[in-house]
């Protein structure tokens, strides 16, 4: 009955003519030609910036955090701004990876290595914050599960515990599903490498994989196993993040809608950073034949969704705020849009509600110079959307006695721009020496690796059944 | 020479995807059980004409969901209960649904940990020597060839009467893989 449903045919995943072996080769290819220059350059530019930051902590670590501009009442600044927006760029990838896979987009192939790798290194840098705004850094130890020197426990009633679970939780599942896709690919670099060093580092990493069918039955039970676990996951980190605030009693904090806002705006911001960082790759190593126009209008496409549902969720704090009748809460908001820190409030509407709405128009979403400005525009809106939620709602809460004013000093400037340092550092080695798109996985979305499309050419005659 | 004698199996190479699950039905209806095919993607259908069982992999990852629920609900009802019980804020000391997130974390972490290093158990990787290798083909196994291996273990299995067997279904290129 199936073959009498005209399909309306998506456009080919993968663009030219290609064959597996053509795929093989460009890809498996990049890893093994000379170092381009401009990588070298990209990669010293990195790690002084990675540089910078080392010293940042360092500096932090010898005065404590009082080099920061955080002060009474302001105790959360850039670091759990900063926190908030790199563990949400991570969201893109482990979406892109697992949700995508479970609702079986094909396109996703082209894509996810990149993304997956995008999500590691950005939940590293995220990290980072938490762990050093503690003021006391010789006693991190405290956020394990582990009794002190007077035998207290942390309190797991805290959102703040339950952060340390749900970030460390998230940085191994992504690492351990990056990893698991590699090891296929990671086997067709160690069978086309010259070198007998290079062979051995590859060979090793690939565990002694061979493509045998009897493998990839347990393999593809096992990723089928992860996206299943990684799709709650996703949806439980951000939720987490949110509660940091949610739970407090602070005004502007305490509203039920953080969980699913703070979730679409990390998919609102990861899509961003995956086209900015797809969009420079591609053309770099002219792989616009698997990251096409079509790949970038799809995620230009999740882009407006999920920007109108972050832009609804202001709307709707709005309205809740009026609605509630909490003095507090009205006074909150009116004064984020229009109190001291109206001008970052109108820089995230701008970057955020109206930036996306270009994208409503189908050239503008097949528009890569536009999807490349637009693309940082909104990462510079969700940092402003964190900031805003961060700062204003310490800065002027309940007591005018007590309210402040927030800026910034040096090392916190230095030390938000040093993790950039990091993220590249990691994503050049990555581009460098990693197979950046899933290739066995990509072979499989051609229409050749079906055996109907064969059966098909033949007139069925082959077929046994 | 005792490695002609003893020989890993034999290889055979198939055209395409659609070839290489025709021979594999071929092979699994002839009756041999000791086979294997290697291809640079998973092919669907191929489970089934291969007449493998189902992957048991859902059990390991079960196993390991369980005791990641009941680790991580003992875990907080150890440290907020029993082990130093601290009044906070009026909250009860077994305060279970702020247990949520964290059981609900670990519950994830143990059944990802189940997910990968099962399988990488199921498949007995990582594996230090494979005779597969000692062809000079098996590295298309990764790129675009089309593989069949009939394993000398097998009962069935002669040199010259599966190497027949295999050209007859179709093989384009067969080879005796030293062990």
């Amino acid at each position: 009955m199936s073959q009498n449903i005209p399909m309306v045919p998506d456009n080919q995943l993968v663009k030219g003519n290609h064959d597996f072996a053509s795929l093989t080769k460009l890809i498996s290819e990049i890893p093994q030609e000379r170092t381009p220059l401009w990588w070298y350059i990209a990669f010293g530019i990195s790690n002084l910036v990675l540089a910078i930051m080392l010293a940042m902590i360092a500096w932090l670590f010898w005065n404590g955090i009082g080099v920061w501009g955080l002060q009474q009442p302001v105790g959360w600044g850039w670091d759990i701004t900063n926190f908030v927006w790199w563990v949400g760029i991570g969201h893109a990838g482990t979406l892109i990876s697992a949700i995508l896979f479970l609702f079986r987009q094909g396109w996703r192939t082209a894509i996810n290595r990149f993304a997956e790798a995008m999500t590691v290194f950005a939940v590293m840098c995220a990290g980072i914050f938490p762990a050093i705004h503690v003021g006391r850094i010789w006693t991190i130890y405290w956020i394990f599960p582990l009794p002190n020197s007077m035998q207290l426990w942390p309190n797991f009633n805290s959102p703040l515990l339950w952060d340390v679970f749900a970030v460390f939780t998230y940085l191994t599942v992504s690492a351990l599903f990056w990893y698991m896709g590699l090891v296929p690919d990671l086997a067709t670099m160690r069978d086309r490498v010259k070198g007998r060093v290079s062979k051995m580092i590859y060979g090793t990493f690939a565990m002694g994989w061979t493509g045998s069918n009897r493998n990839w039955q347990h393999y593809e039970k096992a990723y089928m196993i992860l996206a299943g676990l990684a799709t709650p996951l996703v949806l439980s980190v951000h939720s987490i993040v949110s509660f940091d605030f949610a739970v407090s009693m602070i005004p502007g904090w305490h509203t039920t809608i953080f969980p699913p806002y703070f979730v679409a705006g990390a998919i609102f911001s990861g899509f961003a950073m995956v086209l900015s960082l797809m969009i420079i790759s591609r053309k770099l190593y002219k792989l616009e034949d698997i990251m096409t126009l079509d790949h970038i209008e799809k995620m230009n496409t999740i882009i407006l969704v999920t920007g109108n549902m972050v832009g609804f969720a202001y709307a709707m704090e709005f309205f809740i705020a009026w609605y509630s009748g909490v003095e507090y809460e009205k006074f909150v908001f009116i004064n984020r849009a229009f109190g001291p820190y109206s001008w970052a409030y109108w820089i995230m509407i701008t970057c955020n509600v109206v930036s996306p709405q270009f994208f409503w128009i189908k050239k503008f979403r097949r528009n890569i110079a536009l999807t490349f400005i637009l693309s940082i525009v909104i990462n510079i809106g969700m940092w402003f959307e964190r900031f805003v939620i961060t700062v204003t709602s310490l800065a002027q809460d309940y007591l005018p006695s007590s309210w402040g004013y927030f800026s910034p000093t040096y090392v916190d400037v230095l030390t938000y721009v040093g993790t950039f340092g990091l993220f590249f550092t990691c994503f050049l080695l990555f581009l460098r020496f990693l197979p950046m798109v899933a290739i066995s996985e990509i072979k499989g979305v051609l229409p050749q690796a079906d055996p109907a499309y064969y059966r098909a050419q033949n007139g069925n005659t082959k077929s046994n059944k | 020479m005792s490695s002609k004698d003893h020989p890993y199996g034999i290889l055979a190479e198939f055209d395409n995807p659609a070839d290489l699950m025709d021979a594999a039905l071929s092979v699994n209806k002839a009756g041999y059980k000791h086979f294997d095919t290697y291809s640079p993607f998973p092919i669907h259908g191929m489970d089934d004409a291969m007449g493998m069982k189902p992957s048991g992999l859902g059990w390991i990852v079960l196993v390991h969901g369980i005791i990641g629920l009941l680790g991580g609900i003992a875990l907080q009802v150890w440290s907020m209960d029993i082990a130093y019980p601290v009044h906070i804020s009026g909250k009860p000391y077994l305060n279970f649904p702020a247990f949520v997130p964290v059981a609900f974390a670990i519950v994830i972490l143990l059944s990802s940990f189940g997910a990968f290093f099962g399988m990488f158990f199921l498949n007995k990787l990582p594996r230090l020597y494979n005779p597969l290798f000692n062809s000079s083909r098996i590295a298309k196994a990764t790129d675009d060839g089309f593989f069949i291996c009939i394993e000398a273990t097998d009962p069935l299995f002669t040199v010259n009467k599966t190497t027949d067997f295999l050209r007859e279904i179709g093989a384009t290129h067969t080879e005796t893989i030293p062990n």
